[in-house]
């Protein structure tokens, strides 16, 4: 513990890093440029949520560390790890016991609260950035408010498919404002994003960006009235809790490719399983 | 430099400034909510709360500007040796300090450009109290509305309005502090 | 029945603990020493050094033990390392024309004042595999010469001179520090060189090799390629004067390219610039040929539209590590958007496939 100060990052660049998100917070939805530090762990592998967290983090925090919705999974373990390790906090799988959440690609199943902070891993931070790769360009259309790109690329979406062909990364508007990159989470939980009581924090090490989601912020996802936003999940219910409102994974479990459908949130099913008497380690 | 500059800074700095940040996010974060803070014991007429706000957020590269009310020579040196922040002018802070009245007009901070609307100042104002409310609250951050006492209404409006340029305020009065983003929308009760 | 992954910290651990057992390899041959990678590996030392951005070759050595020789991931420790040091200060610009030189060379002059001096270079051994390596103990010994006592005195200023290459215009200004805030662009000069110097040899290697195979060609000739060392000197506010606080050893690449002129300005030559920690002479010539490709819109050159001259394409796609970081992400999980992509894909299958017998009937 006394090899690291807290939270592992030097005073100084913690001070750079919580400008930035006082900044994010006061400009909901538009992306702040940080100077993001290299970290012990990859670029693309949630420096910038890492960085988000270590400057947000308190002694008295208890931190959840999410992948794919799961706790367990190796980037997961491996990002609590680091936290128990560089500053000693309490951690916990159960989404209510949490005060502090870093997540990749999903939102928790279980409605957050006014006590908690979500901090999201972002892998590119600009929702235009597929439509022009340049940041000189993308940066002016932010200034001018100019999504006109956007919505021809979505148009041509409808226009080619039948439908909005993005399932993940779906864009959404910030208070009428900024159009804003949720992350790869599923467009499922784009509903969660808009007044939401906890506060959103997002972070893109190698991009260099932070953006917030104050609590109680209006975030809709881009549609077209004659094509109205739809979340979707696979038409099952979950094998292990049966949930049949909670986002699912497909796990392919036999040779002949048989398939079955369980929940994304690992927590969240366990909790469920243990409210129903069936022991949580099945 | 007197001694006493030297005294109420952070006592373990990675914890103060990590629970006093948490404080000032949250703030900021909820407009309306008010939080009480620690661990700073600056010179008068700064607040407990104006000083951990420049604790936690100001260092040698942010540029700060001293408003008639501070620009006192205990209060230098203390931001002096605690914070390193460099002493400007108004134009080029990024952050400012002072009474309500001493930092008038507000236009002469920085609001960021379209391109880059972080580039802005923020605001720490020293005020009398946080309460009772003088306004009704709106915006992000707020369910429904919240209520404040404000310093004042028509500066902040135009603030408002310049949307998503604006200045950031912190306003503090004793251990507690509340946070105006630019997005509050303020009525008057 | 499947659970989602548990198990997920034991098995970190086991591969952790079957890395180091291949680190070390077999264990009846003789482990290797930081000291004799630092010593006999020099060069792997010198490009960790220099695209790690931190010039320490005992750490440098460090991290190739570690990286089982992976440079990248040696570059990536030596980061990771380096961003939680403390800084201290500023060194005064190292003054190269002061450089005791190891090598110096130019294609431009036969002879000039400091000679042509091949040094360590590998330029005209012939490639045959020496088997004599293979057996141990040899300790080969140069002959010596005197070190030269005088200045040796940069080529392109002979060229200056003659007002036959653009001046370098001088600057006191600050240049931004690409460690410590975030890549703003349009980049100037100062900015487009730091991130050069640290970016990956093999990206401007490409890079640089496209601009002479005419993607954004601009007719470089090696004014003068030096190595040696320099001394670093720093001003000390209470002694009021610079002190010496250490030596590097740098490659500097000065190559001297065409220019018609335009209607404004005469031919005239101008200049590309590398500068590279260690002995990285093959880094410091690409470096120098993609700096002159940047230049373009300075220079009132025209955009040819390639990969070399466009500024954020280079700046933004140079890191290794960021580059290696993204890369290697994809590896995660990604269960989540996977299955996202799936449903979509099979709604518009059906719906394509309702639409085909809609048209059918």
């Amino acid at each position: 513990m006394t090899d690291y100060t807290f939270a592992y990052l030097d005073e100084q660049t913690k001070r750079m890093i919580r400008r930035a998100l006082l900044k994010a917070v006061a400009i909901p939805g538009y992306q702040v440029p940080f100077a993001s530090r290299e970290m012990p762990m990859p670029y693309g592998w949630g420096t910038g949520g890492v960085q988000v967290t270590a400057a947000c983090l308190t002694p008295e925090d208890v931190l959840k560390v999410i992948d794919q919705g799961a706790d367990d999974t190796t980037n997961a373990v491996s990002i609590r790890k680091f936290f128990q390790r560089t500053a000693g906090v309490e951690t916990t799988e159960h989404t209510a016991e949490a005060t502090l959440i870093q997540t990749r690609h999903r939102i928790p199943e279980t409605p957050l609260t006014e006590a908690q902070i979500l901090v999201y891993q972002v892998p590119i931070p600009e929702p235009l950035r597929f439509l022009e790769p340049r940041e000189v360009e993308t940066r002016r259309m932010h200034a001018l408010e100019d999504y006109g790109l956007m919505h021809v690329k979505l148009y041509e979406d409808i226009a080619r498919h039948g439908a909005i062909a993005t399932a993940y990364a779906y864009p959404v508007k910030v208070e009428g404002r900024y159009v804003m990159d949720p992350s790869p989470i599923p467009k499922f939980d784009n509903p969660k994003l808009s007044d939401s009581p906890a506060l959103q924090l997002f972070g893109a090490g190698r991009e260099q960006r932070i953006y917030a989601l104050p609590p109680y912020t209006t975030v809709v996802s881009l549609d077209f009235e004659d094509h109205p936003f739809a979340p979707t999940k696979a038409d099952h219910a979950c094998a292990i809790c049966g949930a049949d409102g909670s986002y699912l994974d497909e796990v392919i479990i036999d040779d002949a490719g048989g398939r079955m459908f369980v929940c994304s949130d690992t927590d969240f099913c366990a909790s469920r399983r243990t409210a129903t008497g069936e022991p949580a380690d099945a | 430099m007197e001694a006493l500059s030297l005294q109420g800074g952070f006592a373990d700095p990675a914890r103060d400034a990590a629970r006093a940040f948490r404080a000032v996010l949250n703030a900021l974060a909820r407009p309306g909510v008010i939080e009480a803070v620690t661990g700073a014991q600056p010179p008068a007429p700064m607040s407990v709360a104006a000083g951990v706000v420049l604790l936690t957020l100001a260092d040698p590269t942010t540029p700060l500007w001293l408003a008639p009310s501070h620009d006192l020579p205990a209060l230098r040196d203390w931001i002096a040796f605690h914070t390193g922040a460099p002493l400007v002018g108004p134009q080029q802070a990024a952050f400012a300090l002072g009474r309500w009245d001493a930092l008038q007009p507000l236009d002469r901070f920085a609001p960021g450009t379209p391109d880059y609307p972080d580039r802005s100042a923020t605001l720490i104002v020293d005020v009398p109290a946080l309460e009772p409310a003088t306004h009704r609250l709106t915006g992000p951050g707020i369910r429904d509305a919240a209520t404040l006492r404000l310093p004042g209404d028509e500066a902040l409006r135009l603030n408002a309005g310049r949307f998503p340029l604006g200045l950031d305020l912190f306003l503090c009065a004793g251990d507690r502090l509340a946070g105006l983003p630019r997005t509050v929308k303020a009525e008057a009760l | 029945m499947y659970v989602a992954v548990k198990g997920g910290e034991r098995a970190i651990d086991n591969a952790h603990a079957f890395l180091a057992e291949e680190r070390r390899g077999d264990p009846a041959v003789p482990e290797l020493s930081v000291a004799q990678i630092r010593e006999q590996m020099t060069l792997a030392v010198n490009r960790v050094m220099a695209e790690g951005s931190l010039y320490d070759p005992d750490l440098a050595a460090l991290a190739i033990k570690q990286a089982r020789g992976d440079l990248i991931e040696a570059i990536f420790l030596i980061r990771a390392y380096r961003t939680t040091l403390p800084r201290f200060g500023a060194s005064r610009p190292v003054d190269t024309g002061a450089m005791a030189c190891e090598r110096r060379i130019s294609a431009t002059f036969k002879d000039a004042p400091g000679g042509q001096v091949l040094g360590p270079t590998f330029d005209y051994t012939h490639r045959l595999l020496d088997f004599k390596l293979l057996a141990e103990g040899e300790a080969p010994v140069a002959p010596t010469a005197a070190p030269r006592r005088e200045l040796t005195p940069h080529i392109t200023e002979f060229l200056n001179k003659d007002g036959m290459i653009e001046v370098e215009v001088q600057s006191d200004v600050t240049p931004p520090d690409l460690t410590r805030e975030p890549m703003e662009l349009p980049a100037d000069r100062a900015l487009r060189l730091q991130s050069l110097t640290r970016g990956d040899e093999g990206f401007l290697l490409g890079l640089a090799y496209s601009t002479q195979r005419g993607y954004a060609r601009n007719h470089a000739f090696v004014g003068e390629l030096r190595i040696g060392t320099c001394s670093v000197e720093m001003e000390i506010p209470e002694l009021g004067f610079a002190v010496e606080i250490g030596e590097l050893t740098l490659t500097e690449c000065e190559t001297v390219n065409q220019f018609k002129g335009t209607k404004t300005e005469p031919a005239q030559f101008t200049r590309g610039y590398g500068l590279v920690f260690g002995q990285t002479e093959r880094k410091a010539i690409a470096m120098a040929l993609v700096d002159r490709a940047l230049r373009w819109k300075e220079l009132g050159e025209d955009d040819s539209g390639a990969p070399a001259q466009d500024e954020e394409f280079v700046l933004m796609h140079a890191d290794n590590i960021q580059a290696t970081g993204f890369l290697e992400h994809i590896k995660l999980p990604h269960y989540v958007d996977f299955q996202s992509e799936l449903e979509l894909v099979r709604k518009l299958r059906a719906s394509a496939a309702d639409a085909l017998r809609e048209a059918a009937e």
